[in-house]
C-alpha cells in the first residue's frame, strides 16, 4: 500500500483532507461575504463587482468547479467518517450526558447538510436563476451589467425566502463555530494554552459571519435596501 | 528427603562474586534458544522484565496474568520510587552503602551475596529504564533527579511523580510488548495459574484456568518461572490490589517448594483507615508527610469522641515525640505503626471504631503557610478528600497503619532457583533479599534487578542440562495434576452452603491481623494455630460459589484463593510462632528491649527458615539456611 | 443512604443484554461505589442469585481495570476519577443510577460489566515501545533531557489504560489514548529512532480495531482520570503528517 493511499485510508488523514477542504470553504465563504456586502454600497458597485467576476470568463469556471470538488470531497469525507464512527458503537448507550461537548460538534453532519441543502437552492436561485421568472426579464442597469442588485432585493423581498436564508445562515454559523477552531487541532496547529482561545475565536468568527450574512436579507426586509429608481 | 540447603553462592570476596558466577555460568547457544519453552507466570515489574528479555534472547516464552491486560499488574500502584546506587546528588553514596543499608534495613535477615548483586546491579536498571523511556524527575540541567527517602541519609531514590511503579512497568510493559509483536512471548491474560506440574523431581509445567471461558489448561515448558507478587492479602484488608494472591506460590508449595519465612510482613504507618465494615481495600499515603504532620491522640478516651479542633494541645498525647524525642514524628515504619495500635488498644484511638491516629498539619499550616503545605502534599490530601471527604486543611488527617508488602516467599537460591529444578522465582513472590523488614524504594529495585539482570544470566545453569527433556502434556504427571485441580474447583462449586466468600476471608483477615500482625506473642499465635484449620472447616462445608466453572465466574476466582489464603493463614502463624525473636516487621512482644524496640537473637536465629509441605494433615517439616555474615557484623538499631 | 439500581446485565459475549433494577439499602456515605457493588453482590449470594460481574484491581485509580458508565458518564460523575474513587456520598439519597459497561465495538463485552480491552493492547504492541535491548543502554546521564520535554512525556504517560476516552467519545474513538502514548514516546530523545514507524503503525492498527474517528469534541479529556489533554491528538496528528511526508520523501 503506497504511503498515499494508506494516508487516505487512515482515520487522522481523512482528518486533514477534512479539515483542508473545510478552510478552503471558510475562504470562500468570507470571500463571498465581501461580495455580497457591497450591496450597501448600491447597485452600481454590486453590480460591477458581479459583472467582473463574469469577466474573469474560464478562470471564473476554473474556480467554480475548484469550489464545486471541495465541497464534494468535504461531504464525501464526512459522510464515511460519520458512517464509521456510528459502527465503532452498535450498542447504544440508554443513558448518555454529555461532559463537555458543544451542541455545534455534536451536530456537524446535520448543519452541514441543511447548508448544503442551502446551497443548492441559493445556486437555483441566483446562479440558474431558475426559481424566480422575473429575475430573467431583469433590465440591465444604467451602465450595462446585469442587475444583481435588484435580484437580490426582490429575492429577499420574500420573507419566506428570506427566512431560509437566515435560518441557512444560523446553521452555518453553528456548523462553523466548531469547525473553524476545529480544523487547527485536526491540523495538528494547537497545543494545551491554544485550544480554548482558538475556540473563543473560532464562536467570535462564526457569529460575525453570521451577522454579517444575514444583514442582507434582513436589510431588505425592513426596506433599508430598495429597488432603485431606475429600474 | 531435602538434605541441607545449599544456597549456591559462589566463592570470593563480596564485590566479585556476581561476576565470578557469571564467568563460570552456563550458556545456552542462541540457535538453540528457540528449542526452549519458558513459562513466565505473573506481568509485574518482576515478570514482565523476564519474560521480555528472555525473549529478547529467543527463547519461547509463555506469560500468563489473571489480569485484562499484562500491564496492569500490581506493580502499577507504587508510588515513591526506586533506589540506585548512581550517587548523583555527590552525597556520598556507593554500591557498598545500598547494600549495607539493606542489610541494616532487614534486620540481618537477609543474605549477603544476595544483597550485594542487587545494590549492584541497581544501576544498570536505572540506565535500562530510561532508554526504554520511562519519565523519570530530572532537573533544569535535564539530568536525573534524586531525593532521599523512607529516612536514609543519602538521596538515591529516582521518580516519576507519584506514578514511579506504573511509569517502570510500563516500560517493562512496553518491552514485552515488542516481543509479543516479535512472536517470541505468547500472552495470556486473565489466565490463572492453578497449579505446578513436577515431573520426577522438575518443575515442567502449570495448569491453568482461563477466567473468560473456564476452560483448564496444561502447558508444558523446559522451566517455570513464577512472578507472582506477595501474600499481603491473606490479611484482608491491605494496601495491595484485590486480585492479589498467594495460590501460585502456595500450590508451589504444596508440589515441594519450600516457602521461607512467611511471617516477614511489613506494615505500613500512614495508610487511610477502615471507615466500614465493607472497606475493600486500604489505601496507602506517602510517608512524606510525616516530614510535616504531628502524630496525636488525646490523652482521656472520653475525648475521643469529639472533634480534633475542639481537643486543647494540653489534652493530646503526641506519643511519638513523647517516646522518641530525637526522632519523634520520624520513627521508623515498624516503630511508628506498633505504637499507632498501642495507644489504639488502651482505647485512645479515634475515629469509626476507635482505629485511627491523627496526623496533625496545624502547626506546619501555621509555620510555613498553607501555600507551602499545599504545593508539598497537595496531591495527597486531594487522594484524602476524595476518599474521607474531610478537608485536611481544616481538620487532621486520620491514619492508621495497613499491611502493604510481605519480605517472606518461596526460597531461592543465588540462581533464584527455588529447591525444585527448573522452579525459578522472582521479585516479591521470593524470600531472598529483604531480611525481615524492606527498605522504601527497594521492592521495584529488586523485581527489575530478578528480571532484567539475574535470571536471564542464571537460567541457562539450569536449561544448559536441560535439551529436549520438555515433557508432552499428555505425561501422566500431567495427567493427574489436572484431575486434582478439577477436583477441587468442582468442590468448590458443589459446596452450597450459606456463607460467602467474601465473608470467610474477612474473618481470616481480621483473625490474622489481631494475631500475626504489627505484634505477635506465643499466646495469640497458638490460639491463631487452633482457630483457623476450624475456619478452614466451616468454609469447605459451607461456603457458597454461585455460578458455573465453565464460564466467567470471578466468584470462584476468589473462592480458590481464600482456599489456599485459609491453609496459608495457618503456615504463617507456625512461622511466626517458631521465630522465637523480634526482627524487623516480626515483633514478638515477648522480646523487647525496654523501650519497646525490637530484640533480635542472632545465636539461635539468624538464619532462613524453610518450610518443607509433608501432606494435608502432617505438620510441615522447617528447614534452616544459616545466614553468614563476612563483610558487615551485626549491630542493633536504636531510635531513641 | 438507600439506592434504586439499574444494572446491564449480559450473560456473555453472544449474549443478549439488559438493565435490571437491584436495590441496596443502608449504605455508609463513606462507601465507594465498587464497594456498593460488593454489597449487593454479598446480598446476591446470599439469596442464591448470580452477583454482578464487574472488573476492578488497584482501586486506588492507577491500574485503569475498573471500567463503568455510571449514570451515562464514563466513569462515573467524579471527574477526573476512575469509577472506583467514586463514592457513594456523591449520590443523592434514594437516586436511581444506571450501571453500564463501556460500549466500544472493540471492548467486547465478556459478562455484565465486564469488557475485554486487548485491543489496547495490540494498538501498544504495534509500536508503543522503544526498542532497548536489555543491558545495552547508555549510563542514563548520558543523554540530558529538557525538564521541559520531560515533564510534558510525563503528562501523556500518566496514561492508565482504562479505556473510558473511547467509552465516552461520541464517535468511540480511540485517539486519546494511542496520541497518549505516541506523545509520551516522541517527547524523549530515546524516541526518536523508532518516531516515524511508531506513529504510522499505531494509527494503523487503532483503526484496524474498528475505533471511530475524531471529530475534535473534547468528551474524552473530560472523563479522563489521568487528565491527559486532548492536544497530545494534535500533536499526534502533528507526528502522523510529519511521519507519512517523511515516508514519501523516502527519509
Ligand atoms: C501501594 C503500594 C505502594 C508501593 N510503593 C513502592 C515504592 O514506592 N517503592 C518500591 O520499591 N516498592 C513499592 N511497593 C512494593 C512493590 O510495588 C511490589 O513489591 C512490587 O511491585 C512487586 O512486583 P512483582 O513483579 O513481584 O509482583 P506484582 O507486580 O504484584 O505482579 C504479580 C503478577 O503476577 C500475576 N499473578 C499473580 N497470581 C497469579 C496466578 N495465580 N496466576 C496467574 N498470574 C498471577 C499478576 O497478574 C501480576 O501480573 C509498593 C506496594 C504497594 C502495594
Ligand atoms: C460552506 C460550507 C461548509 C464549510 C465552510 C465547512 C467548514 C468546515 C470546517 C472548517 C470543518 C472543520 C474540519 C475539522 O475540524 O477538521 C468542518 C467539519 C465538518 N463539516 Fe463542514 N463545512 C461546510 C459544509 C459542510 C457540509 C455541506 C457538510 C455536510 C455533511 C459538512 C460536514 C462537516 C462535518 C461532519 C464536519 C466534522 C468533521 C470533523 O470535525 O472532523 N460541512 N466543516
Ligand atoms: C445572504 C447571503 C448570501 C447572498 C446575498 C448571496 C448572494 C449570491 C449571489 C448574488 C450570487 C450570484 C453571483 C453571480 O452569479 O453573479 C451567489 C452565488 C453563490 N453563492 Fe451566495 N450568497 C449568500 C450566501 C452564500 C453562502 C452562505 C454560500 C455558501 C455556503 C454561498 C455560496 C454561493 C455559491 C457557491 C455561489 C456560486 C458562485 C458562482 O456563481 O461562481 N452563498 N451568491
Ligand atoms: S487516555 Fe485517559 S481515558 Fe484514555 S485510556 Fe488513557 S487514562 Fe483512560
Ligand atoms: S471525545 Fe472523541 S471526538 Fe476526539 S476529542 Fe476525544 S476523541
Ligand atoms: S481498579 Fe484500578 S483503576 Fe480502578
Amino acid at each position: 500500500m503506497t504511503s498515499i493511499a494508506a494516508f487516505h485510508r487512515s482515520s487522522v488523514g481523512r482528518k486533514l483532507i477534512v479539515a483542508v477542504s473545510g478552510v478552503i470553504l471558510i475562504l470562500f465563504v468570507i470571500g463571498h461575504l465581501l461580495g455580497n456586502l457591497q450591496i450597501f454600497l448600491g447597485p452600481d458597485w454590486i453590480n460591477g463587482y458581479a459583472e467582473h467576476l463574469r469577466d474573469l470568463g474560464p478562470l471564473l469556471w476554473a474556480i467554480r468547479v475548484f469550489l464545486l470538488l471541495t465541497v464534494v470531497v468535504h461531504i464525501y469525507y464526512t459522510i464515511r467518517l460519520a458512517i464509521e464512527n456510528r459502527r465503532a458503537r452498535p450498542l447504544r448507550y440508554r443513558r448518555k450526558e454529555i461532559v463537555k461537548a458543544t451542541l455545534a460538534s455534536r451536530t456537524m453532519v446535520m448543519s452541514g447538510l441543511i447548508v448544503l441543502a442551502f446551497i443548492v437552492f441559493h445556486l437555483l436561485q441566483f446562479t440558474f436563476r431558475t426559481t424566480d421568472p422575473r429575475f430573467a426579464t431583469l433590465a440591465r442597469d444604467p451602465l450595462g451589467h446585469y442587475d444583481v442588485y435588484s435580484m437580490m432585493v426582490l429575492g429577499f423581498s420574500s420573507p419566506l425566502v428570506s427566512g431560509f436564508y437566515i435560518l441557512a445562515m444560523f446553521l452555518l454559523a453553528l456548523h462553523l463555530s466548531h469547525g473553524s477552531s476545529s480544523f487547527f487541532q485536526s491540523l495538528g496547529l494547537n497545543n494545551q494554552q491554544l485550544t480554548p482561545r482558538l475556540a473563543l475565536a473560532g464562536r467570535v468568527f462564526a457569529w460575525l459571519l453570521f451577522f454579517g450574512y444575514s444583514s442582507i436579507p434582513a436589510a431588505v426586509l425592513l426596506g433599508w435596501v430598495k429597488l432603485s429608481a431606475h429600474s | 528427603m531435602i538434605g541441607t540447603l545449599d544456597s549456591g553462592i559462589p566463592g570470593g570476596p563480596l564485590p566479585e562474586k556476581w561476576n565470578r558466577h557469571k564467568d563460570n555460568s552456563r550458556l545456552v547457544a542462541p540457535n538453540n534458544r528457540r528449542k526452549f519453552e519458558i513459562i513466565v507466570v505473573g506481568t509485574g515489574l518482576a515478570g514482565g522484565s523476564a519474560a521480555a528479555t528472555l525473549g529478547e534472547q529467543g527463547y519461547q516464552v509463555k506469560s500468563f496474568c489473571y489480569q485484562d491486560s499484562p500491564r496492569r499488574a500490581h506493580s502499577i500502584a507504587a508510588q515513591g520510587g526506586i533506589n540506585a546506587a548512581k550517587n548523583y546528588p555527590n552525597d556520598g553514596d556507593s554500591v557498598y552503602r545500598l547494600f549495607y543499608d539493606t542489610i541494616k534495613g532487614g534486620d540481618f535477615r537477609s543474605r549477603e551475596a544476595n544483597v550485594y548483586r542487587l545494590a549492584e546491579v541497581s544501576n544498570n536498571i536505572i540506565d535500562q529504564c530510561v532508554e526504554q523511556g520511562v519519565p523519570f524527575a530530572r532537573e533544569y540541567g535535564g539530568l536525573l533527579a534524586n531525593r532521599s527517602f523512607g529516612g536514609a541519609q543519602v538521596s538515591r531514590t529516582f521518580y516519576a511523580r507519584g506514578q514511579t511503579g506504573q511509569q517502570l512497568l510500563l516500560g517493562a510493559y512496553q518491552a514485552l510488548c515488542r516481543q509479543i509483536a516479535a512472536g517470541t512471548v505468547t500472552m495470556f491474560p486473565q489466565t490463572e495459574m492453578l497449579d505446578l506440574v513436577v515431573v520426577d523431581g522438575q518443575s515442567k509445567g502449570i495448569i491453568t484456568r482461563d477466567l473468560i471461558t473456564g476452560e483448564i489448561v496444561r502447558h508444558a515448558a523446559d522451566a517455570v518461572v513464577l512472578a507472582t507478587g506477595g501474600y499481603g492479602n491473606v490479611f484482608y484488608l491491605s494496601t495491595n490490589a484485590r486480585g492479589c494472591n498467594v495460590t501460585a506460590t502456595y500450590r508451589a508449595y504444596k508440589r515441594g517448594a519450600l516457602f521461607a519465612n512467611p511471617c516477614y510482613t511489613q506494615i505500613h504507618p500512614t495508610c487511610i483507615p477502615v471507615s466500614g465494615d465493607y472497606q475493600s481495600k486500604l489505601t496507602l499515603m506517602s510517608e512524606s508527610l510525616r516530614n510535616d504532620g504531628r502524630v496525636w491522640v488525646p490523652k482521656r478516651r472520653e475525648d475521643c469522641a469529639k472533634p480534633p479542633n475542639e481537643i486543647p494541645e494540653q489534652d493530646r498525647d503526641y506519643y511519638l515525640e513523647r517516646k522518641y524525642p530525637s526522632f519523634g514524628n520520624l520513627a521508623p515504619r515498624d516503630i511508628s505503626s506498633r505504637s499507632a495500635k498501642e495507644v489504639c488498644d488502651e482505647g485512645r484511638g479515634v475515629g469509626p471504631g476507635g482505629r485511627g491516629v491523627y496526623l496533625d498539619f496545624k502547626d506546619a499550616i501555621a509555620r510555613l503557610g498553607e501555600p507551602t503545605i499545599r504545593e508539598r502534599y497537595g496531591n495527597l490530601f486531594d487522594i484524602y478528600e476524595k476518599i474521607t471527604g474531610d478537608d485536611a486543611y481544616k481538620q487532621p488527617m486520620r491514619i492508621y497503619p495497613a499491611v502493604h508488602y510481605t519480605m517472606g516467599g518461596l526460597w531461592v537460591d543465588y540462581n533464584l532457583m527455588s529447591n525444585l529444578p527448573g522452579l525459578h522465582i522472582l521479585g516479591e513472590a521470593n524470600f531472598s533479599d529483604h531480611g525481615a523488614n524492606r527498605l522504601g524504594a527497594s521492592a521495584l529495585m529488586q523485581g527489575l534487578a530478578d528480571g532484567y539482570f539475574v535470571l536471564p544470566y542464571t537460567l541457562p545453569n539450569y536449561l544448559a542440562g536441560q535439551m529436549g527433556k520438555r515433557p508432552s502434556v499428555d505425561d501422566p504427571d500431567f495427567e493427574r495434576t489436572e484431575s486434582e485441580v478439577r477436583t477441587r474447583v468442582k468442590r468448590l462449586l458443589d459446596a452450597d452452603g450459606k456463607r460467602s466468600v467474601d465473608s470467610f476471608h474477612r474473618e481470616l483477615g481480621l483473625l490474622l491481623w489481631d494475631k500475626c500482625g504489627m505484634a505477635r506473642n506465643a499466646a495469640g499465635l497458638k490460639e491463631a494455630l487452633a482457630r483457623i484449620p476450624a475456619l478452614r472447616e466451616e468454609f469447605w462445608n459451607n461456603v457458597t460459589v454461585p455460578g458455573y466453572g465453565e464460564t466467567y465466574n470471578q466468584s470462584l476466582e476468589r473462592a480458590g484463593r481464600v482456599a489456599d489464603f485459609l491453609e496459608f493463614g495457618e503456615l504463617m502463624c507456625r512461622d511466626a510462632l517458631a521465630r522465637d525473636e523480634s526482627c524487623g516487621g516480626h515483633f514478638r512482644e515477648e522480646h523487647q528491649t525496654p523501650d519497646g524496640e525490637a530484640l533480635r537473637d542472632d545465636e539461635n536465629f539468624a538464619n532462613v527458615f524453610a518450610w518443607e509441605f509433608q501432606g494435608e494433615s502432617a505438620e510441615p517439616r522447617l528447614h534452616r539456611e544459616p545466614l553468614l555474615f563476612e563483610s558487615v557484623h551485626l549491630a542493633t538499631r536504636s531510635y531513641k | 443512604m438507600n439506592f434504586r439500581l439499574k444494572v446491564w446485565r449480559q450473560a456473555s459475549r453472544e449474549g443478549k443484554g439488559e438493565l435490571r433494577p437491584y436495590e441496596v439499602r443502608d449504605i455508609s456515605p463513606a462507601t465507594s461505589f465498587l464497594e456498593m457493588l460488593d454489597i449487593l453482590n454479598e446480598k446476591l449470594t446470599n439469596e442464591g442469585k448470580e452477583p454482578v460481574a464487574f472488573d476492578s484491581d488497584c482501586r486506588e485509580g492507577i491500574c485503569g481495570t475498573c471500567c463503568l458508565t455510571i449514570n451515562g458518564e464514563a466513569h462515573g460523575p467524579a471527574h477526573p476519577a476512575a469509577a472506583c474513587q467514586v463514592y457513594m456520598r456523591q449520590f443523592r439519597d434514594g437516586e436511581t443510577i444506571t450501571i453500564e459497561p463501556f460500549r466500544v465495538r472493540p471492548f467486547p463485552i465478556v459478562k455484565d460489566l465486564v469488557i475485554n480491552r486487548s485491543a489496547l493492547d495490540r494498538i501498544v504492541q504495534a509500536g508503543g515501545f522503544v526498542s532497548a535491548r536489555t543491558g545495552s543502554a547508555p549510563e542514563a546521564n548520558s543523554i540530558p533531557v529538557p525538564k521541559q520535554s520531560a515533564d510534558l512525556a510525563m503528562e501523556a504517560a500518566a496514561c492508565i489504560g482504562c479505556g473510558a476516552c473511547a467509552a465516552a467519545c461520541p464517535n468511540a474513538s480511540a485517539m486519546l489514548f494511542a496520541s497518549a502514548k505516541i506523545s509520551h514516546l516522541a517527547l524523549l530523545p530515546q524516541g526518536q529512532a523508532e518516531r516515524q514507524r511508531r506513529v504510522l503503525n499505531m494509527v494503523r492498527q487503532m483503526d484496524a480495531e474498528g475505533f471511530g474517528n475524531c471529530t475534535n469534541t473534547y468528551e474524552c479529556e473530560a472523563v479522563c482520570p489521568a487528565e491527559i489533554s486532548a492536544s497530545f491528538i494534535a500533536r499526534m496528528n502533528r507526528e502522523y503528517f510529519r511521519a507519512s511526508l517523511r515516508e514519501r520523501m523516502g527519509a
